[in-house]
């Protein structure tokens, strides 16, 4: 092979990440440079919430994750974190836009997902359940096994969309290996 | 900006998922395997940090949240670069580092560590790549501490880095070692890394980099997955 370096090894974000990353959402005096509030506009009539939580191989919902948005479709780009920690129900919460279909692909926001326990960072997607027939035909969801692959659709709700990511079980979110 | 050539993580330098001795991933690893689409079916980009501002004391915790004092410890100054596996550098990337005190106990809210909290020390910080990808910060080196993975378990001394790249898939975060740390034998999470990339998170003392009535210093220099040049390399 070429002359690579050697990656630096991923450790795990561990459970005290809060006052660092996520510093103003729990409440620590330094400035989070970044929130789960993606868009410049929260009341404009486009934005949406997209909520849900984390569970454990023992269905309890996780309440050290972070979680992490990105959404590029070529006109917006858009990056939010969140932590599950501040919600009396543990879920991550974000205010975005629904990305528009580049490509004949269907719209997607990816997810980063780091917590205590993870030794190595997993990669997921959200896709919208408002957009079947796109879904249908895209090439990275035709990838998943037919009976995984609402693991990856969030469902429309009235203010926007909920998706729930499974670490382990039958409903074991589908992650991805990018 | 030819080097688009995607890697994937490396197999046999970072952990598994997956990996006994460290307990809390025994419910929280994936146990499916991963999917991995075709690298020209994706598009990769990731946030820009180019027009980024610092706060003026971001990059120095032995500074940014004094109260009434300085905090107690061993000054330190870590240097390093930032680069990906071609060894380009990566310039004006952001760094996130959070860490234990001297004592070894964190200011976050659940640590119970039975060590005394710095009323003038936070732990957390921020600093950028310049344009050759290299980053300094100054802490205080952060004691040990006990955790309840087994019985008498101790984390060696760490710190904690957060790192993004040119795209979502260099994101990374790690842990920074001291070099000559007994405890990094007996540390699941140092441990859990295949034993050809385990040195790579221990730091280096460099009396060079070390500030004369000041501070000690420490290189660790990071390599971020993948031959992205960032989208700035050329501007």
């Amino acid at each position: 092979m070429d002359n690579r370096n050697l990656q630096t090894p991923s450790q795990t974000i561990g459970p005290f990440f809060a006052y660092g990353l996520t510093p103003t959402q729990y409440d620590y005096e330094f400035e989070s440079w970044v929130d789960n509030n993606m868009v410049a506009d929260l009341d404009a009539p486009e934005t949406i919430e997209i909520s849900g939580s984390v569970f454990d191989g023992e269905g309890k919902t996780i309440n050290d994750a972070l979680v992490e948005l990105w959404q590029d479709d070529g006109e917006h780009k858009l990056y939010g974190r969140f932590g599950t920690g501040t919600d009396e129900k543990n879920r991550f919460i974000f205010k975005t836009i629904k990305p528009k279909s580049v490509d004949g692909q269907a719209p997607f926001i990816n997810v980063i997902l780091f917590m205590r326990g993870q030794l190595l960072h997993t990669y997921t997607r959200i896709y919208f359940d408002d957009e079947a027939n796109l879904n249908q035909s895209d090439k990275i969801l035709n990838l998943v096994e037919s009976e995984r692959r609402n693991t990856l659709i969030a469902k429309k709700t009235e203010v926007g969309y909920t998706i729930n990511i499974h670490m382990q079980g039958q409903k074991e979110t589908v992650f991805f290996d990018l | 900006m030819s080097d688009i050539i995607q890697t994937g993580f490396d197999r046999e330098i970072q952990p598994n998922y997956l990996y006994e001795g460290y307990k809390s991933t025994l419910l929280r690893a994936p146990t499916k395997p991963l999917i991995m689409p075709k690298k020209a079916d994706l598009t990769l980009s990731g946030p820009v940090f180019k027009d980024f501002e610092l706060g003026a004391l971001d990059s120095d915790l032995t500074k940014n949240a004094v109260k009434n004092g300085e905090p107690l410890g061993e000054r330190i100054v870590v240097h390093g670069k930032v680069t990906n596996e071609k060894g380009h550098p990566i310039p004006y990337t952001l760094l996130e580092i959070w860490q234990a005190n001297s004592s070894g106990r964190y200011i976050h809210k659940a640590d119970q560590h039975n060590a005394p909290l710095d009323p003038n020390f936070s732990g957390a910080g921020r600093c950028m790549t310049d344009a050759e990808g290299n980053y300094k910060f100054y802490t205080i080196k952060p004691g040990a501490y006990s955790w309840g993975n087994h019985p008498n378990a101790w984390r060696p001394n760490h710190i904690h880095f957060s790192l993004f790249g040119g795209d979502i898939t260099s994101r990374l975060i790690t842990q920074m070692y001291f070099p000559g740390d007994p405890l990094l034998e007996f540390d699941p999470m140092v441990q859990s890394i295949p034993l050809k990339g385990r040195d790579l998170l221990i730091s280096k003392f460099d009396l060079a980099l070390t500030e004369p009535d000041f501070a000690l210093g420490f290189r660790f220099d990071i390599v971020l997955r993948g031959h992205h040049a960032t989208p700035f390399e050329n501007q």
